[in-house]
């Protein structure tokens, strides 16, 4: 019994003295409440350097933390007990956010760098006059390839996908609204399509894909991509840009059939604790200069016109990721479906996963 | 009275364990069971659950958890055996124990280097042969991985129990006649037929339900009911469907208990 009390006696010592260091080391560092600035990001998704310039600018610390799935940040910002100062979804999840009465409206009069955001990308149907939103990141979905690997082959549409040639080649993304989208695409449905026919009759469509389909994967299809696992990818426009740096042979295709073009964009939500340090960072994030370095760092496209003034032209030029207002015309934008839809898209993803060869 | 008073403190804090963390969890997600998706109540969830779709699921979430725990179990007896008869048992045992002291996803990504097209595994087939073959991505390499992961939770019990169990027993059934065989089948396995199945359960149970691995190892061509909890809480929100699933893994769970349950009380 008395060692029991002397092991209790050291282990409450112990904890007591690690409790101090932490909080000597938190204020050391200057992560006291009030000016912390916690944001909340998808991975990779921003230059870290720019953390520290806004750090040693504003004095503000920054906490970084990262999802990997709108959904899933929403689940965590609506079940509260996070204090996220800043977040960056994407725009069907912004007006899902703001039926919900989950985001802080934006005061303009702090964002004056809103001016060099692309008329193009301002006042969008999700987000009326920007109440809520300033836009990050945009960019399409499309297919990434090997063309050295396909023998030369050429990819230019959903459909091609199917070739019977490909097999075990292609990487999907774990998405339902990407692969649902994918195959109603590719029957020339909008992938906004709700109807039960036609949504059974992209599964179907689907389901005969499954040959040529290596895996489902997240975020390791870049990794997997780049080291020649597979050689087509169906991928967000930024991770092919990434990618498609490092190995030549591979190339990207916004398909002919149409596609999803999507905005992140960056918000309050209503679990802030510093509204002003969050307006400070938009603001920041709005800077031309910095955009530019973000969108080189991150490879996405920038909405900030002023920005791709301090950009190489040839990225700036290229079609592929800078598409004209002529092309992403074509491309549909994801609509919030509500949550019923959402779980049919979904269901359905998953009964297509189940399907075997 | 003095006793019985002291008794009932130090109680308070198991109750209030087993009350916070285990009863009301389970509560929360029997009560969630009965949410459709628009937050209704109803019994849809478990009318789905009986669909094509999740009996499916289920059935090869079965599968693929008797699979792994079988492998699991067919190496790691003899190897738990083979280290009670060494010298330096604590040694070895530690040595086998250590990989899990490693976090899992660093593991699976380690798995997907040495499976890839280019890895480690395809350069020895190709160097004796046979030439590349796909590894990753197959129901090979999840159970594969799966067995890796797990094995060190059936090797302890089944050690311990070995370990535990009086050499002179093995004479005597050498004096009588058994062959090894005999001796096997009569004495040992008898004997350490409790470590074996804490260490089936502690296998089976977290396989039935495993999700990272189905995605990095298998490429989401094995789908679990672990899988199917995640989507429905994380990306479509079923809170109600993903609850069902759960109820049903727990309720599985506890036949699976009471099936290799031990008679006496206490592992």
């Amino acid at each position: 019994m008395k060692k029991l009390v002397q092991m209790f006696l050291v282990i409450s010592v112990v904890s007591a003295l690690l409790l101090y260091a932490i909080s000597r080391l938190n204020t050391s560092q200057g992560f006291t409440s009030s000016y912390t600035l916690t944001i909340y990001n998808w991975g990779d998704y921003i230059d870290s350097d720019l953390i520290d310039r806004f750090e040693e600018e504003t004095g503000i610390k920054v906490i970084y933390e990262t999802f990997d799935s709108n959904e899933a940040m929403m689940t965590k910002i609506e079940q509260g007990g996070t204090t996220y100062d800043i977040a960056i979804p994407s725009e069907y999840m912004i007006d899902k956010m703001r039926e919900e009465d989950l985001l802080v409206p934006l005061d303009h009069s702090k964002l004056p760098n809103l001016k060099n955001i692309d008329e193009r990308f301002i006042n969008l149907p999700f987000d009326p006059e920007n109440k809520f939103s300033v836009p990050y990141f945009w960019g399409t979905v499309g297919i990434v390839y090997n063309s050295k690997m396909l023998g030369g082959k050429e990819i230019t549409a959903w459909a091609d996908l199917w070739d019977n040639d490909l097999k075990n080649e292609i990487l999907l993304t774990d998405g339902a609204r990407e692969v649902m989208g994918m195959g109603l695409n590719s029957l020339n449905y909008s992938l906004n399509d709700t109807n039960e026919e036609h949504l059974q009759e992209a599964k179907a469509k689907l389901d005969t894909l499954t040959p040529n389909i290596k895996a489902i994967v997240g975020d390791e299809s870049r990794m997997l991509l780049e080291a020649q696992e597979a050689a087509i990818g169906l991928v967000w426009s930024g991770v092919a840009s990434e990618i498609m740096a490092e190995n030549e042979d591979l190339e990207y295709v916004v398909p002919e059939e149409g596609s999803n073009l999507w905005f992140d964009n960056m918000v309050i939500p209503k679990t802030t604790k510093n509204v002003d340090a969050a307006h400070q960072f938009i603001n920041f994030m709005l800077d031309p200069e910095v955009a530019a370095q973000n969108a080189e760092y991150v490879s996405y496209s920038t909405p900030n016109k002023e920005a791709l003034k301090y950009m190489p032209e040839e990225v700036v030029k290229d079609e592929r990721f800078y598409p004209s207002p002529e092309l992403t015309e074509k491309l549909e934008v994801y609509e919030n479906l509500g949550k019923k839809n959402l779980a049919r898209y979904n269901e359905l993803f998953l009964e297509f996963k189940m399907h075997r060869k | 009275m003095q006793n019985k008073m002291s008794r009932n403190i130090y109680f308070i804090p198991y109750v209030l364990w087993i009350a916070l963390f285990v009863i009301a969890p389970i509560l929360l997600i029997l009560y969630y069971s009965f949410f459709d998706i628009e937050g209704n109540l109803s019994l849809i969830n478990y009318q789905k659950f009986f669909t094509p779709v999740y009996l499916k699921m289920t059935l090869s979430s079965f599968w693929y958890a008797f699979l792994i725990t079988g492998i699991s179990l067919l190496v790691a007896y003899p190897t738990a055996y083979l280290l009670t008869k060494t010298k330096h048992k604590q040694l070895w045992l530690l040595l086998i124990i250590v990989p899990s002291w490693i976090n899992l996803l660093l593991k699976a990504y380690a798995f997907i280097g040495i499976f890839g097209t280019y890895g480690v595994a395809n350069g020895f087939l190709e160097a004796i042969g046979i030439g590349k073959q796909q590894i990753l991505f197959t129901d090979f390499s999840f159970i594969f991985v799966s067995v890796y992961i797990f094995i060190p939770f059936m090797i302890l019990p089944i050690f311990n129990a070995l370990d535990e169990m009086n050499p002179t027993l093995l004479d005597a059934a050498n004096d009588l006649g058994a062959s090894r065989w005999m001796t096997f089948r009569r004495v040992i396995f008898p004997l350490t037929i409790d470590g074996v199945k804490t260490g089936c359960q502690v296998v089976f149970i977290p396989a039935l339900s495993l999700f990272m691995l189905t995605r990095l190892i298998a490429g989401n061509r094995v789908i679990t009911l672990g899988t199917a909890i995640e989507q429905h809480f994380l990306v479509t929100q079923d809170w109600g469907m993903g609850s069902t699933i759960a109820v049903f893994l727990i309720i599985i769970m506890f036949l699976i208990m009471f099936v290799t349950g031990n008679r006496k009380q206490g592992v």
